[in-house]
């Protein structure tokens, strides 16, 4: 018998695996392109271009034709400001999350201290404790921090402190550091120290050391570390969901807002959109390992 | 120009081990290195050669003594202030730079003029061997090569001294061997002091004007490749480098240059040269090499010469070598095939009786410590 033959089983399971995965999101991109708007089933796609024509509750020709449902989206004033919203609390985030967790791996690396332990063990804490009760957490600190502000300094009305873009961009900040921690520390793991001591024999201080061979070397732990930062923020609902305020509504928010209403093919093509721009951000990952192994 | 390149004064460098104990890495060393001069330090691993090599470069401070390079006391400067280059064990190639970038990095950090730094690049690479494959990545070369950008990155900033950490020990024996001629060559006509940490005795003997012998953390002899391989100066160097044959023993008279042992495995009295101060009545070791033992079927002229039984003959080509049973001592005695033959008689065949001749002149005596 053929030792390497595969088992049916074995077959039979990664097919499901796969199946099981794949074939909600194949659904949803399927559905954002659906004629009729209510998406309960699906009628098929929109054929025609031209101006919009309804049948009822069927879309039977359009200026973007099959596109429908995107061009729909793009002027939805409420999903636009909330795309911004999540794309800038992302990219604050992200930036900020990144300097601090490849400072933090930097420390934990190179220095002895004596709460090391205890930092290097409070970077899982955040990840395995549940979102909600992060969130809840982080939103009984801030409520009590701005009551206490806004009461001892006696803030006027505009001035006050409360929930918003500020709040959802600490919040994730929180969360995305152990991760770029973990990431950059996994790199600098086997980070060989004589490429900085060739460097200082060479002639660079610290400081230059650090700019021209250090970081560069560390640059594709620090962007993958990034790139997980940012899809982390870009999904998170949870904890958005306690810390966000008037005005900074995200898109997991705003679907889920729509969601309670009604299902248009719409919330289906936003979605769409938004799995594309995280494959690209995982792809951009891959590459950026597979770069540095070849 | 002070008298050294480099000297080590008195230097101690203590390491702290795991169990919470202390350990001399580096044991009260004394070095002296002189200009244009190609000086190796040999030894096993932990016998503190990388540690005093990496205290010249600056990459460790010495717990107690001092370094000069040139005459300056070293301190505690750190390496980017020292007027030394390394080569680095695993080469340290800067990966995300070219080997132009690699071999500029040095003259960048001297503020040097880019054409200069762009001349200057051109003549290190030329000079190893390596033009044209500037616009490479160091894995896109060979061991041999990056080995070869890495000596030109270090040497192209002209330091006084290059320190080298065992370079070749990545590289197969035969390119090994090139580059052992090829660094030699260098070390020639650039004339900059190498020092050069290796554990290959064979390497460090033939690329080196002179050798220091260390064994842990104490430099045991620093001499001349023929003073370390014909008088060594203690039992550790004459076992460690290459192979010899120990024979303890007596003094019962000295004369001169020249003193008699009893040597009791011999059941008699051999006469041995020696090096230093022996009196009468003190214990010493003989050491002769296994080449410079004479095994005869006859023995003409008679000076330390006793009966010897074969035990085991092993042909490997250019020499046989045979244990050989002298009184009650097995001797290692290598036997040159002079003659090109297939007689097996004109070789030693086991349990075949000889004399063996330990001529005075190489057996040298040595004091046990």
């Amino acid at each position: 018998m053929n030792p390497h033959r595969r088992s049916p089983f074995v077959v039979v399971m990664t097919v499901l695996v796969f199946l099981f995965l794949y074939v909600p999101i194949f659904v949803l991109v399927l559905y954002s392109f659906n004629a009729s708007r209510t998406n309960v089933t699906f009628e098929g796609f929109i054929t025609a271009f031209g101006p919009l024509q309804m049948q009822g509750s069927l879309v039977v020709q359009s200026p973007c034709g099959p596109f429908h449902w995107f061009c729909d989206l793009t002027r939805n004033q409420e999903v636009m400001t909330a795309a911004r919203n999540t794309l800038t609390i992302a990219f604050v985030s992200t930036l900020i999350s990144t300097l601090i967790g490849t400072m933090a791996a930097i420390a934990l690396q190179r220095h002895e201290f004596k709460i090391k332990p205890f930092a290097q063990l409070s970077l899982y804490i955040p990840i395995v404790i549940p979102e909600i009760v992060m969130g809840i957490g982080i939103l009984t600190l801030f409520s009590q921090v701005f009551t206490w502000v806004n009461t001892t300094f006696n803030l006027p009305p505009d001035l006050r402190l409360t929930l918003g873009m500020g709040t959802v961009i600490v919040s994730h900040i929180a969360f995305s550091v152990p991760f770029v921690t973990l990431v950059v520390q996994a790199r600098l793991q086997g980070f060989d120290p004589s490429y900085e001591e060739a460097a200082m024999d060479l002639g660079a201080n610290e400081l230059v050391t650090f700019w021209r061979v250090t970081l560069p070397m560390l640059l594709p732990g620090v962007l993958s570390g990034a790139l997980l930062a940012f899809t982390l923020s870009l999904d998170d609902f949870v904890i958005t969901f306690f810390t966000t305020g008037p005005g900074a509504t995200t898109l997991p928010i705003y679907v889920y807002g729509l969601l309670r209403r009604i299902i248009t093919p719409q919330v289906n093509a936003l979605s769409t959109v938004w799995i594309l721009i995280v494959l690209a951000a995982v792809f951009l990952i891959q590459r950026l390992e597979n770069r540095e192994r070849a | 120009m002070s008298v050294y390149a480099v000297e080590l004064r008195d230097v101690v460098k203590t390491f702290h081990t795991p169990e919470g104990g202390t350990i001399n890495a580096v044991d009260h060393v004394d070095m002296q290195i002189r200009h244009g001069e190609f000086f190796s330090m040999l030894g096993s691993s932990g016998c503190g050669k990388t540690t005093s090599l990496r205290m010249i470069a600056g990459f460790e401070w010495p717990t107690s003594g001092e370094v000069f390079i040139d005459g300056e006391p070293q301190g505690h400067k750190p390496p980017f202030q020292r007027k030394v280059n390394t080569v680095f064990q695993s080469y340290a190639l800067f990966q995300h730079m070219t080997v132009f970038q690699n071999v500029a990095f040095g003259l960048e950090m001297d503020k040097v003029p880019p054409e200069e730094i762009k001349r200057r690049v051109g003549e290190a690479l030329a000079m190893v061997k390596l033009t044209g494959l500037e616009k490479r990545y160091p894995r896109q070369l060979s061991g041999g090569q990056q080995q070869r950008v890495a000596l030109a990155r270090a040497l192209v900033k002209r330091p006084k001294v290059l320190l080298l950490d065992e370079p070749l020990g990545a590289l197969d024996l035969k390119l090994r061997k090139e580059m052992q001629l090829e660094l030699k060559t260098l070390q020639r006509e650039v004339g900059i002091t190498f020092v050069f940490v290796t554990h290959d005795q064979e390497e460090a003997l033939s690329m080196s004007d002179r050798i220091a012998v260390m064994s842990y953390g104490k430099v045991m002899q620093v001499g001349t490749p023929v003073e370390i391989y014909e008088r060594p100066r203690n039992k550790f160097v004459a076992d460690f480098i290459g192979e010899t044959n120990l024979l303890d023993g007596t003094v019962r008279s000295v004369d001169g240059n020249s003193l008699t042992v009893f040597v009791p495995a011999l059941n008699a009295e051999v006469r041995a040269l020696h090096q230093g101060a022996f009196h009468a009545g003190q214990e010493v070791s003989l050491s002769i090499r296994p080449e410079k033992i004479r095994l005869v079927e006859k023995p003409t002229e008679c000076a330390n010469c006793f009966p010897a039984q074969v035990k085991q003959v092993a042909y490997i080509g250019a020499d046989t070598r045979v244990i050989a049973q002298v009184v009650q001592a097995q001797l290692r005695v290598w036997e040159q095939n002079m003659v090109s033959t297939l007689d097996p008689d004109a070789y030693f065949q086991q349990n075949e009786q000889a004399w063996a001749l330990l001529p005075p002149e190489n057996l040298l005596a040595l004091p046990v410590e």
